[in-house]
Parts: C-alpha cells; sequence; structure tokens
C-alpha cells in the first residue's frame, strides 16, 4: 500500500512541478508582460523606479525617510520598542534634521519595514520644504504648492495613507527650478 | 473613520466569498464541479486513481504522508541544484544542507518560515518550480484534511473519509489555480513584478546613486502565497516590499485573499453536515477572536513607539511607524500582520519586532490560540473542530450526560485524539522555547536585549510550532540549532495535528448518527459559541501564560504603564 501511494506522490509532484512550478508563472509572466509590461518590470523610468526607495542627500532635496535603501538587503531594523539602540537612532536622525532647520515628523526620523520605502507623508515633505527652498533660492509658497500637487490621496477613498513619493517629488522640483540649482547644497 | 470604511468593505466582501465560495468548495469537494473534467480525467490516470474509490482514513494519512514526503525530497533537490540549473539569473549557488532541509520542511507544511532573504538566496527557478509549487500543494493538502473530517462527521457508518489524490487535485485546479491567476493579474497592474529578467542596474543621474534592484516572478507566487495562507515572501521584506504589495490595494486585496478560504469553509462545513446554523457558530467564534485581537493591536499601534517618544517625538499622531511603510500606515498595517497571524500566513507588512508590547502580543495570541479565527486554509477549520470536541465533551461533563457533536456520540476515544491534536503544539513549542533559553545556540540569536529578546525566542517557536511562519525577524535563526529546531517544530505542528484529525474523521465516519433528543446539548446555539471561545481561551490563556509574562507583559510593564 505505502510504495503504491509513494509512487503516486512521486507522479502528482511531477504533475505539479510543471503545472504549478512551470506553465503557471510562465504563463503569468507572459500575461503580465503584454498587459502591464511597465510594472512588471518594476516601475523604472529614467531616475530608477518609483516603488524602490532612493537615498538623497543635500538639502537641494527632499528626503526619503532614513532607510538603507539597499534593494539587495530588504527589511526593517527589527528593533523594539525598549532599544536603546532605537532611542540612540531617532535621536542621531532628530538631531540631523534640526541642523537642517527642519522639524521632523515621526516617519522623518524612523526607518520602514521594507528598508526601501519610496514615500514620505505629506507633513513630512512640508516639514522639509524650508530646507529645500534655501538651497534651491525658491519661495515657500511656491514649493508648498509642488507638495500639494504630489500628494497621493488614500487609495479608492479610504486604504492606506496619504504619502508623497520623493523619487515623483523630485523629479518635479527639478523641473520648475531648471538644471541650474539642482546640484547645489547648503 | 477610514478604519471603519475599510473594515466594514472587508466584511462585504468577505460574506460573499462566504456565501459563494462556501457553496462552490462544496461542490468541488463533492465532485459536483466538472469544468476541467477531461485535465481531471488524464490527472487521474496519471495517478493509477479511480476518483470514485473512496480510502479509509489510514490510507488517506499514508497518502497524504508519501505526497508530503516526495515533497520534502524534491523542494530540497531543487534548493541544493540550484546553481545547475536553468533560470538563475544572479548565479547564486545551491542552498546549503540545513537550510535548504529547514526551507523545504517549512514550505510542505505551509508554514513558509524563512531563514534566509529570497532576493540573494533562491534562483527564479527555484521560487518557481519549488516555493511556489508547494504553496499550492501544501494549501490543497489542508484543505484536504478539513473536508476530510467534515465527511467523517457527516458520514453514517462508513469506512472511507474521501480520495486523498482526488481532493488535492480538484482543490488545485478547481480553486487555488484560477483564483490564484486572476489576483496575480492585479498585484501586477498595481506595481507587483513578473518577470524572467535580472536585476535592473539603474543610474540616476539626478541623484548620483546606483541601485541594483532585484526583480522576478513575483506577483505570481504573491496570489497564492495569500490564497493558500502560506506567506512566504519572495523578498525578504515580505508584505512590506514594494514589489511585493505596492499598494493599499493590494494590501487590501492580500487580506480577502487570505480569509477567504477560511471564512468559506465554515459554510461549506455547515453545508455538508446539512445545518448551516454549524457553520455559523463557528464562525461566529472565529469573528469575535479575530475582532477582538485587532482592535487590540490596532490600538496599541494607533499610541506610538516609546523609543521614538524618548528620543524626543512626543507627538506621534500616525502612531508607532518604526517598521512600518508609509503607504499603509497605521491601521492597514495592523489588519494585516493581525490577518497573517490569525490564519497560518505568516506573510507581514510591517516589522513585527517592532510593534509594540501589546501590538506584538496580539499577533502571538492568534497563534497561541491555535490559529482557529479563521486560521490556514483547511487547517483552521479542523483545529476549531478539535476544540469544539474538547467544548461539548466539557459540555457533556457538566450536565453529566454522554457528548454529541451533530450527532455523533463523543466517547473517549474521540476525546483522546482531539486532546493529542490540540496539545501537540503547545507542547512543542514550549519544550522547544525552553530548550533555546537554556543553550547556549539559542540565546546567541535574538537581535534585542531582554524581555523582548525572550519574546523573539518564543515568537519563533511559537510561528513554527504553528506553520504560520512570521517573525520577530531580528532573530538570527540560520543556524543548525534554529535549522532543526524548527523543522521539528514544523513536522510536529503539521503532521501532529492532521494524524490525529484524520484518525478522529475515520472514527466519527464509522458511528451511526444519534437522534437529537430532549437533552441534547445544542451545537448551533449562542451559548455554544461562547463555551467553544471560552475553552479556546482557557486553554490558550492557560498553556501560554507564563510564557507571554516573561516576554510581552514584562515588556509592556516596564514600560511603566498596564494599557495600551
Amino acid at each position: 500500500m505505502v510504495l503504491r501511494q509513494l509512487r503516486r506522490g512521486v507522479v502528482l509532484a511531477l504533475l505539479f512541478l510543471v503545472v504549478c512550478g512551470l506553465a503557471y508563472p510562465l504563463a503569468e509572466t507572459a500575461v503580465a508582460q503584454g498587459l502591464f509590461g511597465y510594472q512588471a518590470n518594476g516601475s523604472i523610468g529614467a531616475n530608477g523606479s518609483v516603488l524602490i526607495g532612493q537615498t538623497f542627500s543635500g538639502s537641494a532635496f527632499f528626503h526619503t525617510r532614513p532607510d538603507p535603501n539597499n534593494p539587495m538587503a530588504s527589511g526593517g531594523s527589527n528593533l523594539g520598542p525598549r532599544s536603546a539602540k532605537l532611542v540612540a537612532q531617532v535621536k542621531a536622525q532628530i538631531a540631523y534634521w534640526n541642523r537642517h532647520g527642519v522639524k521632523p515628523t515621526n516617519d522623518l526620523v524612523t526607518t520602514s519595514g521594507s528598508g526601501l520605502d519610496p514615500d514620505i507623508s505629506p507633513a513630512a515633505a512640508y516639514a522639509q520644504v524650508p530646507m529645500v527652498a534655501r538651497a534651491r533660492g525658491l519661495s515657500i509658497g511656491s514649493l508648498d504648492k509642488l507638495v500639494a500637487s504630489q500628494i497621493h490621496q488614500r487609495q479608492l477613498g479610504f486604504l492606506g495613507s496619504p504619502y508623497v513619493n520623493v523619487l515623483q517629488l523630485n523629479q518635479a522640483l527639478s523641473r520648475i527650478a531648471g538644471a541650474g540649482s539642482a546640484g547645489a547644497t547648503s | 473613520m477610514q478604519a471603519a470604511i475599510t473594515i466594514i468593505v472587508l466584511v462585504a466582501v468577505l460574506a460573499v466569498a462566504w456565501r459563494f465560495l462556501g457553496d462552490y468548495l462544496a461542490a468541488v469537494y463533492s465532485g459536483r464541479v466538472r469544468w476541467l473534467a477531461p485535465v481531471e480525467r488524464l490527472v487521474f490516470r496519471a495517478l493509477g486513481v479511480d476518483p470514485t474509490a473512496e480510502q479509509d482514513w489510514k490510507t488517506y494519512a499514508v497518502s497524504l504522508l508519501s505526497f508530503s514526503l516526495v515533497a520534502i525530497f524534491f523542494t530540497y533537490g531543487i534548493e541544493r541544484l540550484q546553481g545547475f540549473l536553468p533560470l538563475n539569473p544572479q548565479h547564486l549557488p545551491g542552498v546549503t544542507p540545513a537550510l535548504a532541509f529547514n526551507t523545504a520542511i517549512s514550505f510542505v507544511t505551509n508554514t513558509n518560515w524563512q531563514n534566509y532573504a529570497g532576493e540573494t538566496t533562491m534562483s527564479y527557478l527555484t521560487q518557481m518550480a519549488a516555493l511556489t509549487v508547494q504553496m499550492f500543494a501544501s494549501a490543497a493538502v489542508g484543505v484536504a484534511v478539513a473536508i476530510a473530517l467534515v465527511r467523517g462527521l457527516a458520514a453514517r457508518k462508513r469506512e472511507t473519509i474521501g480520495n486523498f489524490w482526488v481532493d488535492v487535485v480538484r482543490g488545485t485546479i478547481y480553486v487555488l489555480l484560477p483564483i490564484a491567476a486572476i489576483a496575480a493579474v492585479v498585484f501586477v497592474a498595481q506595481g507587483a513584478v513578473q518577470t524572467l529578467a535580472g536585476p535592473a542596474h539603474i543610474t540616476d543621474a539626478m541623484n548620483r546613486v546606483t541601485q541594483t534592484i532585484p526583480r522576478g516572478p513575483v506577483a505570481s507566487q504573491e496570489s497564492i502565497k495569500q490564497f493558500g495562507t502560506n506567506g512566504g515572501g519572495f523578498f525578504n521584506a515580505n508584505g512590506a516590499h514594494p514589489f511585493e504589495n505596492p499598494t493599499a490595494v493590494t494590501n487590501l486585496l492580500s487580506i480577502i485573499l487570505i480569509l477567504a478560504i477560511p471564512v468559506a469553509l465554515t459554510r461549506t462545513f455547515g453545508k455538508m453536515v446539512g445545518s448551516m446554523r454549524q457553520g455559523v457558530a463557528i464562525l461566529a467564534v472565529m469573528t469575535v477572536i479575530f475582532a477582538g485581537t485587532l482592535a487590540f493591536t490596532a490600538i496599541s499601534e494607533s499610541q506610538g513607539n516609546t523609543a521614538v517618544h524618548r528620543a524626543g517625538i512626543t507627538a506621534q499622531a500616525s502612531g508607532n511607524l518604526v517598521g512600518k511603510e508609509t503607504r499603509f500606515g497605521t491601521f492597514d498595517s495592523a489588519l494585516y500582520d493581525v490577518t497573517s497571524t490569525q490564519t497560518s500566513t505568516g506573510s507581514v507588512n510591517s516589522a513585527a519586532d517592532s510593534y509594540t508590547p501589546l501590538g506584538g502580543l496580539g499577533m502571538l495570541s492568534g497563534m497561541m490560540l491555535g490559529e482557529v479565527s479563521p486560521g490556514g486554509v483547511g487547517s483552521g477549520l479542523y483545529t476549531i473542530l478539535l476544540f469544539a470536541i474538547l467544548a461539548v465533551f466539557i459540555g457533556g461533563l457538566m450536565v453529566g450526560r454522554t457528548p454529541e457533536y451533530l450527532g455523533k456520540k463523543i466517547q473517549a476515544k474521540e476525546v483522546q485524539l482531539a486532546t493529542i491534536g490540540i496539545l501537540v503544539m503547545p507542547i512543542t513549542v514550549l519544550v522547544l522555547t525552553a530548550i533555546a533559553v537554556e543553550t547556549a545556540a539559542g540565546r546567541a540569536a535574538p537581535l534585542n536585549a531582554g524581555p523582548h529578546g525572550f519574546s523573539e525566542i518564543l515568537y519563533a517557536f511559537t510561528s513554527q510550532g504553528n506553520n504560520n511562519g512570521s517573525a520577530f525577524a531580528g532573530i538570527s535563526s540560520n543556524t543548525d540549532f534554529y535549522n532543526i529546531a524548527g523543522s521539528i517544530a514544523m513536522l510536529l505542528g503539521r503532521f501532529g495535528v492532521i494524524l490525529p484529525t484524520l484518525a478522529l474523521a475515520g472514527s466519527l465516519a464509522a458511528k451511526t448518527p444519534v437522534p437529537e433528543g430532549e437533552g441534547t446539548f445544542r451545537t448551533d446555539s449562542p451559548i455554544f459559541g461562547v463555551l467553544l471561545t471560552g475553552v479556546l481561551l482557557i486553554v490558550g490563556g492557560l498553556t501560554f501564560f507564563p510564557a507571554l509574562a516573561l516576554g510581552p507583559i514584562a515588556e509592556q510593564l516596564a514600560a511603566g504603564r498596564i494599557w495600551p
């Protein structure tokens, strides 16, 4: 009895391998590439993927959360709420932002679950406006308007949190600021 | 407000799933769904199976174990050999033996515990042909066992409980594959990747940054990962990774996929035993526990993080954002992680390790209660039915009458089998946790110090013993000790429950139903719901309270507050 069932096990495992392990994902890949090629390949444009966080440095750009932003090593810090290391890290982030004249929000001093968070809260974007305005020589009003135009509202009106995609925001910033001041730092 | 609408939408969609998927499942497993009959015939011919021939419980169990054993070998073999096989654009070497063994057991047992980071360890072929395959197979096996137990309850004096091969094949081709295939397209449309091209190398001239971005056949795995309550991530960050869970829409879709089969199975159960009220009673108990845990965790997470507070950010209106993604926010994160730990999924969209102590406790409790609210595909239903048998036994003791469940007399043998099925998990979890904290190899793994470090170990074994797969991921468990101890936990947590369940199915099937009498304790009544909830909470609470007191409860009290 056992041998007969084992033989069936081998046959069924092979069938699963061919159908669920090869035919299904390959067919799915063909459909995905045909219908949604941009998304299926990683939503990659001229400046990288809008879904994968990039570390922007200097005052002339809006920053992401202080994630490592290393796509080859995704994941969170995993530090618990009583971790002294977490307290020290957050303190260092607060000090960093204070040096740049920014009053940081909660998300600007904490790391995400993916370590690749491409987004910040609208409040975190507004908080960085004075820093970027100074570095770029732009008015606060124009940058506030820029941020407002970049806010993604909740999907379907109720799902998730409103956010600003940092890469998209900086691309829009580069467009209004022109190439001249793009490399400026303070 | 936004949370309330989310809940309302979720409940509405699940109500539809309950109504239609529940009936559909009943039809599939009784052989009334025929739209792939030609495919079925070919498969049954290849297997040498007569689809009308049923098996007794022992043959069913031997078939199940044979299939699982072969599956472990296949998965292990592909992992080890991936360096020589195609679809390996990153030229990754074969997986090391201990890790390959642990991972094979992990995916075959529907656990999906991962002692590795997918993007730098597994080739595309391994992700597809080894891991995705087991996401289908282990889910189909779980549902098959639940259906076999329900057949046992519904049968009148029969030797047989169905045919394992027929159940697995039908569940896969009629339910898992079609719905996973459709859902995967939605994932891609929202931004999940699905490509065989290797990593993308990008250079951002604006930002002067270069990145290597791993990709792969993700969406096809993502949909079955959720629908089969598997939970294994293609990437290390799992459901937090923007390529796996790109938007709040995919986040809700994931939650719906996870809950669909476990919720629908309560209707399938009601239909098959001929009383919908019996299924509703079970669903009500599941719902109460789920809702309680969700409220508990969501409120805890909305309070902010003590470390962030101590560092100087006193206003945390958006809650504890450490380890959470901006696009989800606190509530959608808590909802996802609670869903994942109240089932056997274990995928997380936010770092459980960085949850508040009570938020983490909420996630632990879902697993410690045996994952029955609503639990994994199949495993949730069969586990809560074991508890239901224990509950009618306790009810019978109270009134001094031989207990019955669905007309079947519950006698010593049934109570023994149900008790074994219930106690295997806590014994496994607590013994292995005790061994880990008593040995240097076990204590070397936690990232965090003190009670939180203990919680990491306790969580690891609770998760593996329940075939969940989520983690307080700070723990460094890719060591020989944790690979082996974890494998033991996963095997016992799966087959240590399935075998008594199948034996119980066989024993119940052989009984003649007795007619309902004056003194019959009604198991479709609110009072039974209260009793069953009480049994679940008391068994889980008494078993795990001492361990919890050393972990999350100590951590919460150390923060100087009881709630929240």
